[in-house]
């Protein structure tokens, strides 16, 4: 295998995606994204020297709008879907200590 | 027979005649449902009371003449990535397990405009991320055809309810091909449209410039008349295009005189089964039979499609699922320790091993030092893709080739190699890539019983052409019922 996927490069990618992994899940993780960066390796034989990045299809612009309230009072109903709520506000774990 | 077994516009026509009322047709699909959801596994959940009260309403308003659209009091099922006003929605994932939309998708609401009936939500691949319906936290979805395989993937469960006529159309999702591929392995219809037609404004985001919503049903007049019905210009999708025309159902014209159909050499070289490849060169020679004029040519680039579309779908997909947090909405892991600690084990324990997969993959090929390496070059590649399209197209009205390499795999053999699941999306991937409009028609049986699936693929906007093409080949033969219809 040609791309050798390091200890520090899963604890980092891990930080980056929020995911909390066990060692055996390390190990698999490690397993299948050095198979797929191996593969995907394969566009190196593709010359794209001064061939611009297409993120989008179509033409995409800025569009502008006056930033008017056009929806109703959702609150109970989007309160509704929280794993913990307080009177009017989502509950979340303290984050100042 | 049941009801069921109508398409939706020959079920809307009876509805609309009075032969048959709105309440009766979701009766049927409810009937249909419940004697066939044990074998098949094609909802997440079935809104039972919520089908008949809306089927009563549906038909008050067509007794007052207020609804008179072709699918009107017709049952629809909606693929469970798709946002449903107080239904639970899942994306078939335990970290969407409890979630119930403050609001519906906007396709769902131009059918429930049209007097479409929701009777439930079907099962897919966890995220859409799959092309076997076997990453579904709430169990895998049966091949109506043979129970023993696979319904393909991601929108399993819509194309194993339509074969298995559970109900007469659904909406799917199409990211790589997750509507045209399983179409292919269950013997059903299926368009994924032209990118930006159909608004994704309430479809749980994969990945963003690559998703579309379609409508999979029995034949192309039922998919075209409900791609019809579903595709709006809409503000609040900032991708969604405003058409010169949103009418489809013109095309479904039998004649194909003169029209130029390429068939990519590329298409059909090593990896292609032998009886998918005869079934489909059979279905070219069809069309030639009626006046179509078809020539061999060489695509390129095919097998760069896979490697541009993982980085950039599952770079999308990095950011699009940094979302699932656990405070807001949905599953929330029960011990944590602080904010970050809540957020990591909420999400592992939250997602399952193939999105997680993704999620790291996108996020390494989006990290300092590797963003140009991999993002931008796949980036790159697709510009180079969507040039070999656009001179495809200069010579040719549509491309004629498979959906998938082979017929349905049987269950559990994919998951243990996922490269080689990804490898069976070559066929389909680049349509999105490129933002063309797909098609697949059934066209064949192979000698294991299992349906094989004909992709034509048009220019962006050129839907008219791949739904004139796939009508007249439909022409030619007829409809096969699953041994579960």
């Amino acid at each position: 295998m040609a791309n050798m996927i390091s200890d520090e490069t899963i604890e980092y990618v891990g930080i980056l995606a929020k995911l909390e992994l066990d060692s055996e899940e390390k190990e698999q993780a490690k397993k299948d994204m050095g198979r797929m960066l191996d593969y995907i390796d394969q566009l190196n034989e593709l010359d794209t020297e001064g061939v611009e990045p297409m993120s989008h299809i179509f033409p995409v612009n800025n569009v502008f709008r006056e930033d008017e309230v056009c929806n109703g009072d959702g609150r109970e109903i989007t309160l509704a879907n929280a794993p913990e709520r307080k009177d009017d506000c989502f509950v979340v774990p303290k984050t100042i200590v | 027979m049941s009801l069921m077994n109508l398409t939706a516009t020959g079920l809307g026509e009876k509805i609309k005649n009075k032969e048959i009322s709105a309440p009766e047709a979701v009766q049927a699909a409810l009937d249909a449902i419940e004697a066939k959801e044990a074998e098949v596994n094609s909802f997440v959940t079935i809104d039972r009371e919520g089908a008949v009260k809306r089927a009563n309403e549906v038909q008050k308003l067509i007794d007052e003449g207020k609804l008179a659209g072709p699918v009107a009091g017709v049952p629809v099922a909606i693929k469970d990535n798709m946002c449903t006003e107080g239904l639970l929605t899942t994306c078939s994932s335990k970290i969407l397990g409890n979630y119930v939309p403050s609001y519906t998708a906007e396709a769902v609401l131009n059918l429930e405009r049209a007097g479409a009936v929701i009777i439930g939500k079907t099962n897919m691949d966890e995220f859409a991320m799959g092309s076997t319906t076997e990453t579904s936290a709430y169990g895998v979805t049966k091949n109506p055809w043979n129970t023993g395989h696979v319904p393909g993937g991601s929108s399993g469960g819509s194309c194993a309810a339509v074969a298995a006529c559970e109900c007469p159309y659904a909406l799917g999702s199409d990211t790589g091909g997750s509507i045209r591929q399983p179409s292919s392995f269950c013997g059903v219809t299926g368009i994924k449209p032209t990118y930006g037609t159909v608004s994704r404004y309430g479809l749980i985001a994969y990945g963003s410039s690559l998703d579309q919503i379609g409508p999979v049903a029995k034949d192309v007049t039922d998919c075209a008349t409900v791609l019809e019905i579903i595709a709006s210009y809409d503000k609040k999708d900032s991708t969604s295009v405003q058409r010169d025309s949103y009418d489809f159902t013109s095309a479904l014209v039998d004649n194909v005189k003169g029209m130029k159909i390429g068939i990519p050499s590329d298409y059909f070289g090593e990896g292609l089964d032998s009886e998918v490849k005869e079934a489909v060169l059979n279905a070219a020679k069809e069309l030639e039979k009626k006046g179509a004029i078809i020539e061999e040519f060489n695509l390129s680039l095919v097998d760069y499609a896979i490697p541009a579309y993982y980085i950039i779908a599952c770079a999308e997909a990095s950011s699009n699922l940094a979302r699932f947090d656990g405070v807001k909405y949905g599953f929330r892991t029960e011990d944590y320790n602080g904010l970050h600690n809540m957020y990591k084990k909420t999400r592992s324990e939250g997602f399952g091993a193939e999105v997680k997969r993704r999620i790291m993959l996108g996020s390494f090929v989006l990290s300092s030092g590797y963003y140009d390496a991999y993002y931008i070059k796949a980036l790159k590649t697709k510009a180079l893709i969507k040039k070999a399209f656009d001179n495809a197209f200069s010579k040719y009205d549509v491309i004629l080739g498979p959906a998938a390499p082979s017929t349905a795999p049987a269950l559990g053999q994919s998951l243990s190699d996922p490269l080689k699941m990804y490898l069976g999306d070559i066929y389909t991937i680049s349509a999105n890539l490129a933002g063309l409009p797909g098609i697949t028609v059934p066209c064949g049986m192979d000698s294991k019983n299992l349906p094989i699936g004909l992709q034509i693929l048009g220019n962006c906007f050129e839907e008219k052409n791949i739904i004139r093409a796939a009508y007249s080949f439909e022409q030619t033969r007829e409809y096969k019922y699953s041994p579960l219809a």
